[in-house]
């Protein structure tokens, strides 16, 4: 993907910080959103559990099918393991991690999330 | 000879094998041989004397109520052609030459190395003075039964001449053509050949209850000029006399033998090519097949031993071991106008010492007769009149030649009698199941092991209950013990979360009134959140019940991906958008709105099967813009992306058509828009024709309708797609409400009852008690259910609503459509192609020359 000159410029000036992406209101509970940062697309999801939220952050581009889409994926549980369904072939993804049930040998990368003030974040250089 | 005729000599050098016939026993023998790979090294050519290519004679009768010669075919279309099998139909033979080593027809001459004789038998006709015209019809090919619905256009009254096993069919034919029917028959009863006396009265009782008029023990004289405003008068040797329309004869059959007869081939005293035990004729290179063939002064008229003559005469032809015949059981079950009869084995107890046992029911004209060896130790026949139930035990007892009970009456006493049933599992793995393919329960355990784990796949892997559909019951008792015997309990739980069926979570969120996921996670499910199996089917059963905007909320998430986003996601993760043309009817302004749409999004734009356009390429942000623009100009969405009800394709109709006979465009747009909004186990798609043309396509459908002078045809569970399915004839001539009534219930018995992602059709298919069942329970109401099915249908009509026309007023639920919830742009990872003046995505090699002219 050809990236912008400038944004890499910008990027790098805030490496390892924590990347603000969007207000919590922009999520939508037990499914997903797609943000954008730094050229990245991650999906993000967002789990309550009673009064517990559970935020996850994972790339949006499928491995099986080459398509961004994996943010619009149902979103449930697996032994009880959090997944997300690719939308396209169904292949399932673990949120925590990543990995694809059906094919271990394949992982999404996935990013530390944390809410601030009201603003989700991730760490783009863990 | 005739000096044109030119040697037709084909071109390979592979032997020619000819099979004369194309009936079912004919065809047989050839899809046997396709399937051993004989046509690898023969040429094969078969010849057919009818215009049909082979059609099931068994369910002929079917013909006069809806099913067309079409529906009638056996096996796959192609299955000739795609094996290099040359079939050459309304071509008769005339001569077999013996010498030369070639058969003659009227179009040619062609070189056979070996030859199978299928050519069947003919109606026979007993010399009556006067019988002619409409008054000497017979009942055995499609074009046979075409000239009775002719002469019975102008008739009110039909007589069949003959009461056996045909003769009844034929009678139940005139009747379903809506003339009054007579049977005369020269023995003191009915089908003298499979009952005994009181079976034959039993019979003759039930069938007068019908209004089928029954006349024994009259020979006819001669046949004269009717009287009372019929055509004809029947004179009879008694001195009586019936008047009629027309007379269909049905007196038995006689082989057809002439070709045999005429090339000098070894004939039987009473007809049929004589055959050995390999079914060669006199003549080694020559084999007799079916009801031409004589096996020890022996024609057997019924299509299993036909069947297996066919498969081991392929077998033999095919160079594999094959089987000797040795003769065959003549036992039948058969449905006549309505009326269940059977005859097993020894059914007149003509053995040596045979006791017989008798049941009597006058009350229902119901019979039944036990044949009993001398020690009582065997069963050796049986005849049952008006409750088949009891003929699959005892047709095991005697084929399998099964120890009988100590007190062997109970097997032909009524239910709650203490009756021994008989398990399946006191069958060998010998025993035959399917007589019709010579399935036996050993192939089906087989079957089962190589992982069919489903009665439909068992069937299409086995052909068991492919013929004549007599043993579905047995086999779906065998099925299911090998099953319990393996300790599968076939599981039917939906998915981890959910040990329910989706009919068993159906009929709870209907029951307790649940209309959300937690609340019947929290009382039926086994906790957890969820996942892509149970949420989609939650979500279908909930709106199957309630008919909520699928944004709402507590909804949305379970929304299966299209669903999801109210549009098809295509490979690249953008979505085509189908806005709903009912019918296919649309204006020139509506059209024109498509066209500016798709334009300016820059859509690639194509029309569906189902009479509509399909708009590609959007991306998720852009579809609330794109419908705002369809909604204002009238649109409204066409579920093309639910399991829901797609569209109702319709011909032009009486209102254009010079052929057409009712308004089908009207008929389908009432219906698409009745059932637009009804969600269900999986697509529908309907279709509307305006006559017999049928351009709609309508058997191909879900539910298909066609029109007819009085109203409509109903056709049901029928499908295009990766398995093809002819829709059946469920009811006809309906009027407009009846026809919606019926497909209310229908839909809604579908719909509550069906597996998830389960069509129509196999649906239809795993139903217990087939197209009857369903009948009874749409048009009969045996389940009292039809008014609850037709009320929940008013609440899905009532409270449609365009899903798209929702969610546009909602901000809330318009969350989700936008590419990047933190950024105003598209997904810059989208590549693109120009063809044939529009775009389509690129191919991952044609991706890396975009990036460098990009970058150039």
């Amino acid at each position: 993907m050809p990236l912008d000159r400038s944004e890499e410029a910008v990027d790098s000036e805030c490496a390892g910080q924590w990347q603000r992406l969007c207000s919590i209101d922009e999520l939508v509970p037990d499914a997903g959103v797609t943000a954008w940062c730094r050229g990245e697309q991650i999906a993000l999801f967002l789990l309550p559990a009673g009064s517990e939220l559970s935020i996850y952050a994972l790339a949006n581009g499928d491995p099986f099918s080459g398509a961004n889409v994996i943010g619009r994926g149902i979103v449930g549980d697996i032994a009880a393991q959090p997944v997300v369904a690719s939308p396209l072939y169904k292949q399932h993804f673990r949120l925590a991690d990543g990995r694809c049930i059906e094919s271990p040998e394949i992982a999404l990368r996935t990013w530390p999330v944390r809410l601030r003030d009201g603003w989700v974040e991730i760490d783009m250089h863990s | 000879m005739n000096q044109d005729k030119t040697s037709i000599v084909p071109a390979d050098r592979r032997p020619s094998l000819i099979v004369i016939g194309n009936g079912m026993v004919g065809h047989h023998c050839v899809e046997r041989l396709i399937e051993l790979g004989a046509h690898h090294h023969h040429a094969i050519s078969v010849f057919g004397e009818e215009r049909h290519p082979a059609y099931d004679r068994v369910h002929l009768s079917e013909y006069f109520s809806g099913r067309d010669a079409a529906s009638l075919a056996l096996g796959e279309a192609g299955l000739y052609a795609d094996h290099g099998v040359a079939l050459h139909l309304g071509e008769k033979v005339e001569k077999i030459d013996r010498t030369t080593r070639e058969v003659v027809t009227s179009r040619g001459r062609y070189r056979f190395d070996q030859l199978v004789l299928a050519t069947g038998s003919y109606p026979f006709v007993p010399a009556i003075p006067g019988s002619e015209g409409d008054a000497r019809l017979v009942y055995r090919t499609l074009d046979d039964l075409d000239m009775i619905r002719a002469a019975a256009a102008n008739a009110r009254r039909g007589v069949v001449v003959g009461g056996g096993l045909l003769g009844l069919e034929a009678a139940n034919a005139l009747k379903s053509l809506g003339l009054e029917a007579h049977v005369v028959e020269f023995a003191p009863r009915l089908m003298p050949v499979q009952l005994d006396a009181e079976g034959g009265a039993a019979l003759a009782a039930r069938i007068e209850a019908l209004g089928v008029g029954v006349h024994l023990s009259k020979a006819t004289e001669a046949i004269v000029a009717g009287e009372n405003g019929h055509r004809y008068r029947m004179r009879f040797a008694d001195g009586s006399a019936l008047d009629t329309d027309l007379v269909v004869f049905s007196a038995g059959i006689r082989p057809q033998d002439a070709l045999a007869r005429d090339c000098g081939l070894e004939i039987a005293a009473r007809g049929g090519v004589v055959v050995n035990d390999h079914c060669a004729s006199s003549d080694p290179a020559i084999y007799a097949i079916g009801e031409c063939a004589s096996w020890r002064e022996r024609v057997f008229g019924l299509v299993a031993p036909g069947y297996r003559m066919a498969r081991l005469v392929a077998e033999r032809l095919a160079g594999q071991p094959s089987e000797l015949f040795t003769g065959a059981d003549m036992s039948t079950k058969l449905k006549l106008l309505g009326v269940d009869v059977g005859s097993i084995g020894d059914a007149h107890g003509a053995s040596p010492g045979a006791r017989s046992y008798r049941f009597i029911d006058e009350r229902s004209a119901s019979y039944r007769r036990l044949v009993v060896s001398e020690d009582g130790k065997r069963v050796l026949g049986a005849v049952l009149v008006g409750d088949n139930s009891f003929y699959d035990p005892l047709l095991q007892y005697v084929a399998n030649a099964i120890a009988a009970p100590l007190a062997p009456e109970a097997l032909i006493l009524p239910a709650g009698e203490g009756a021994p049933a008989l398990g399946i599992d006191a069958l060998p793995d010998s025993a035959t199941i399917c007589s019709c393919h010579n399935v036996s329960k050993g192939t089906i355990r087989e079957a089962i092991d190589q992982g069919c784990l489903d009665l439909a796949s068992l069937k299409r892997e086995t052909r068991a209950s492919t013929g004549c559909g007599g043993c579905s019951a047995l086999l779906k008792q065998a099925f299911e013990a090998e099953l319990a015997a393996r300790g599968v309990a076939v599981d039917a739980s939906l998915c981890e979360h959910f040990s329910h069926t989706r009919q068993a979570l159906f009929d709870l969120v209907r029951l307790e009134g649940i209309e959300d996921f937690d609340t019947l996670m929290r009382r039926h499910g086994n906790g957890g959140l969820g996942c892509d199996i149970c949420k989609p089917a939650v979500a279908s059963i909930l709106a199957s019940n309630w008919n909520r905007p699928i944004l709402d909320p507590a909804l949305a998430p379970l929304q299966d991906t299209n669903d999801a986003f109210m549009a098809n996601m295509q490979k690249d993760g953008t979505y085509s958008v189908v806005p709903r043309i009912a019918g296919g009817e649309i204006t020139p302004d509506k059209l024109i709105v498509l066209g500016e749409v798709a334009k300016k999004y820059d859509l690639y734009t194509k029309i569906t099967g189902g009479q509509r356009i399909d708009m590609f390429g959007a991306e998720l942000h852009q579809l609330p813009s794109i419908w705002a623009e369809l909604l204002a100009a009238g649109f409204e969405t066409g579920h093309a992306y639910g399991k829901s009800t797609r569209t109702v394709k319709s011909c032009v109709g009486s209102s254009w058509c010079r052929y057409g006979v009712q308004d089908s465009v009207a008929m389908a747009l009432r219906l698409e828009h009745r059932y637009k909004g009804l969600r269900s186990p999986h697509k529908l798609k309907f279709a509307v024709s305006g006559c017999t043309r049928e351009c709609a396509e309508a058997q191909s459908k879900d539910i298909g309708v066609i029109a007819t002078e009085r109203g409509w045809n109903l056709y049901v569970c029928g499908n295009g797609g990766m398995r093809p399915r002819h829709a059946e004839l469920f009811a006809t001539d309906l009027d407009d409400e009846t026809l919606v009534r019926y497909i209310d219930r229908l839909l809604m018995f579908y719909v509550r009852t069906a597996d998830r992602l389960q069509r129509t059709s196999v649906w239809r298919e795993n139903l217990d008690g087939g197209l009857d069942y369903l009948k009874s329970v749409v048009i009969d109401d045996c389940l009292g259910v039809c008014a609850e099915l037709e009320r929940q249908m008013a609440l899905v009509v009532e409270r449609y609503e365009c899903e798209w026309a929702n969610a546009l007023s909602d901000p809330e639920k318009l969350k989700r459509f936008r590419t990047f919830v933190n950024q105003n742009q598209g997904d810059p990872g989208l590549r693109y192609v120009r063809e044939r003046g529009q775009r389509r995505p690129a191919r991952a090699d044609e991706i890396p020359s975009i990036v460098s002219e990009e970058s150039a």
